[in-house]
């Protein structure tokens, strides 16, 4: 009798001890805490391709494949993307029909800032990119919006991250509940399964880097916006952060969301954060 | 019992159901059905591509007076929809089995 009373009392010890060390995981698990979600991000990447070197993730495809990557540095020396580099400058250039430029609308005159974008806006309570920074200047300064899905769009873009190459992604999450709000909404997008072909962001670009889909060798998550926008030969043009997830929502057969959808604000503040510290390679070309 | 057969296979005809032509009404239901599946889907952002494509082939069919076709096809958008309703229901604690932690 004694000694089953000790078991039982025994048992019941372990279980709550097994339960006080238990609890803390579960309630960090839930917790948002997204130093911990890059730290994690970035192990994950670094622990599955150990040769890969950390700033050439940037690179997408072409860090997970040497005859590719070889293709690319050769493609380097007259980039696909220059004439939308060209455009981009001289379009930063000019004056609208007020005499303001772009420059008046950014830190620093625009020059060497693409790796704080997106930014979470305080007063507004909601994140924002560069491309909607950038049109919100066309608008504040009485110019139509661009399309955000079109060539002006990528053109612009691709200067600004053309001057701020090199310099690692730095988003700031500022101590609001708002922003750590979306930041998990963006994690959340990243990893549902959506579309007929029941696929999330993360079946390609966490499961899969690396792998062929068809022709194409999947790149991984991990600095996947630093190297924005990009020309792709599948699109014959330029194609800006939204094109991206308008396009690759639509491969999953799922109906994109509207331009600068929040969850699209999200998704992209969610993956630049965990990229941070990873250097801008913008603009990228891929096949 | 030689005249009994042909009575029989008739009589058997006679009482199997006929495969009916669908009509408006037929179509308008399931249509209906559809589109409120749709909305729901939708409505979650969950919205598939094939099911608006299948709908539209529903309206198009159903527009021309094919209303078999256009039954056919909007019984295919109202699955279509209801299942990305469930992907929806089911994603909103599913998708943490994927992240890395």
């Amino acid at each position: 009798m004694k000694a089953r009373i000790s078991l039982l009392l025994g048992s019941l010890s372990a279980a709550l001890v097994a339960f006080a060390l238990a609890s803390p995981r579960v309630v960090a698990a839930d917790k948002v805490d997204p130093i911990a979600d890059a730290k994690a991000f970035q192990n994950f990447f670094f622990q599955k391709f150990p040769t890969v070197k950390h700033e050439d993730f940037v690179n997408g495809p072409y860090s997970m494949n040497e005859d590719m990557k070889r293709q690319w540095q050769e493609k380097e020396e007259f980039p696909p993307y220059e004439f939308a580099l060209d455009a981009g400058k001289e379009m930063f250039a000019t004056p609208f029909k007020n005499g303001k430029t772009y420059a008046d609308c950014f830190p620093n005159g625009g020059i060497g800032v693409r790796q704080n974008y997106p930014y979470f806006d305080e007063k507004e309570g909601k994140v924002v990119t560069l491309e909607l920074a950038l049109n919100r200047c066309r608008e504040a300064n009485g110019e139509a919006p661009y399309s955000y899905v079109k060539d002006e769009m990528a053109s612009l873009t691709a200067y600004m991250a053309f001057t701020s190459r090199g310099k690692p992604m730095d988003i700031k999450i500022p101590d609001d509940p708002r922003a750590l709000a979306a930041f998990e909404n963006g994690k959340r997008y990243f990893y549902t399964r959506r579309g007929q072909m029941n696929f999330s962001c993360a079946s390609c670009h966490v499961q899969s880097p690396g792998e062929r889909i068809r022709a194409e060798i999947l790149a991984p998550a991990l600095g996947i916006l630093n190297a924005m926008p990009i020309y792709r030969s599948e699109w014959s043009g330029m194609g800006t952060t939204t094109r991206r997830f308008v396009t690759c929502n639509s491969q999953t057969r799922a109906v994109p969301l509207e331009p600068q959808a929040d969850e699209y604000r999200d998704v992209e503040y969610f993956l630049s954060y965990v990229a941070n510290g990873l250097p801008i390679s913008g603009p990228g070309a891929r096949p | 019992m030689k005249r009994s057969l042909p009575l029989a296979m008739l009589l058997a005809l006679g009482l199997a159901p006929a495969a009916r032509a669908a009509n408006e009404a037929d179509y308008k239901t399931a249509y209906f059905a559809a589109e409120a599946a749709s909305k729901e889907a939708a409505s979650l952002r969950h919205q598939w591509t094939v099911t608006v494509s299948a709908l539209a082939a529903a309206k198009k069919a159903g527009d021309g007076g094919d209303f078999d076709r256009a039954v056919a096809a909007a019984k295919q958008a109202e699955a279509l929809a209801k299942a990305s309703i469930f992907q929806a229901i089911s994603e909103k604690e599913a998708w943490k089995a994927m992240e890395i932690r």
